[in-house]
């Protein structure tokens, strides 16, 4: 299963980045072959609604799980279309939240917890 | 003769302004016309006793589809410059807020399965009140596309009578699809920094509309020369001055217009008029 954090960085000890739209990488980690690695976030360049984007470019890479800081109502709804897991309120390395997430320690997103455009 | 009335920012009584104006204006015209284009919060109608004579709904196209033609291209994904329609695994997610009615999808769907269809986003109300016709436009909940329900107000009118607009706060879109093609702006303002900034703001977006404009200062305190000295190195006419008082503030709060609680200042609306026609016509 293919796990994805929103973060500044491209590794494994990168800064979680709060905002799943505009998140520069996609932190990922395999959990079957315990591999990390990282894709560009290139649905934050769009010129729309970025969470859209982003959701379908996760979906695209067969990402099941995510997780970030905050999410919108249109990402939201997009990622729960595409069956993609959200936990969110996540801080520290991915590698930290990767750890909270198997040990169960990460609030699933039920709804969307910011308004459009991150307000 | 259209006149608009608009404010670089909220709460500067761009609506004292327009009702006062309207309201003296009918002692002398057999109709005028007052349009509430602050769509996402019309409070015009709390001013004026009215009967309601009808409704309209205005819609936007949006794509609708249909699953049994969609081959999953995800060509309209593509095409889509907002992200409002795109491709999840087999199904195909439509999003109409961030929708700007376009058109390219149905346009460029291969197979037919995206065809327009009609979402509602606002309504216009038409209600009379003695010689006045108001008309209101309202951004339906949730809802961030004001420039067409301003548009479909702007479009109910009749285009012979006096027609006075009470815009939305602000310099951006909606603003523009109130005030322009109008003869006249008057910008009502605070003599405040603020409220300067804000009118300057507000001054470089008529001159883009090529819209000749003046000013009329709200809450203004004698001494302050914030707005006179920025409106003569601009060369734009102070129209007129509301002096910052309880009593006028008092009155309006309980919904009560200008010229109703002083009939004092139906004249000098009157002469704001008569200026504003000279300006036109200048
Ligand atoms: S009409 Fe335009 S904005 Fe709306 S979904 Fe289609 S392409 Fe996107
Ligand atoms: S363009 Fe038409 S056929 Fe292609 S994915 Fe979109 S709706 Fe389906």
């Amino acid at each position: 299963m293919l796990i994805a954090v929103s973060a500044f960085g491209k590794n494994q000890d990168s800064e979680v980045n709060p905002r799943l739209g505009r998140c520069e990488y996609f932190v990922l980690y395999d959990t079957d072959t315990d591999k990390y690695s990282s894709i560009d976030n290139t649905g934050r360049f769009s010129q729309g609604a970025a969470g859209i984007a982003t959701a379908s470019l996760l979906s695209n890479q067969k990402v099941q799980v995510v997780i970030t800081g905050n999410i919108g109502p249109n990402a939201y709804t997009a990622l729960e279309a595409a069956g993609i897991e959200v936990f969110t309120g996540a801080k520290g390395t991915a590698q930290d939240v990767i750890k909270d997430y198997q040990k169960d320690l990460l609030s699933k997103a039920n709804a969307p917890n910011v308004g459009p455009h991150g307000r | 003769m259209k006149i608009s009335v608009a404010s670089g920012k909220g709460g500067t009584g761009k609506t004292l302004v327009a009702t006062s104006l309207a309201l003296s204006l009918i002692k002398n015209n057999p109709s005028v016309q007052l349009l509430d284009c602050d769509v996402e919060e019309p409070n015009v109608h709390l001013f004026l006793d009215q009967e309601p004579i009808n409704e309209t709904t205005v819609s936007l196209p949006i794509p609708k589809i249909n699953e049994d033609l969609c081959q999953h291209c995800g060509k309209c994904t593509e095409i889509c410059r907002f992200n409002a329609i795109t491709l999840l695994k087999d199904t195909i997610l439509i999003f109409p807020d961030v929708c700007h009615s376009c058109s390219a999808c149905w346009h460029f769907c291969p197979t037919g399965a995206l065809e327009p269809s009609p979402r509602e986003v606002g309504t216009v109300q038409i209600s009379q009140s003695g010689k006045l016709k108001l008309i209101t436009g309202r951004l339906n909940l949730g809802v961030h596309a004001s420039p067409p329900v301003i548009k479909a107000v702007r479009g109910a009118i009749d285009t012979d009578t006096v027609t006075i607009i009470d815009g939305p706060p602000g310099s951006s879109c909606p603003v523009m699809a109130a005030v322009e093609e109008t003869d006249y702006c008057i910008l009502v303002t605070e003599p405040t920094p603020f409220g300067l900034n804000d009118l300057s703001l507000a001054v470089e977006m008529l001159k883009v509309l090529n819209v000749p404009c003046g000013v009329i200062i709200n809450r203004d305190v004698p001494g302050n020369h914030l707005i006179d000295d920025y409106c003569q190195e601009k060369g734009l006419p102070i129209l007129l001055r509301i002096p910052l008082d309880t009593e006028i503030a008092r009155a309006y709060a309980k919904g009560i217009p200008l010229v109703k609680s002083s009939p004092v200042w139906t004249e000098k609306f009157i002469d704001l008029y008569q200026q504003v026609t000279q300006e036109v016509t200048k």
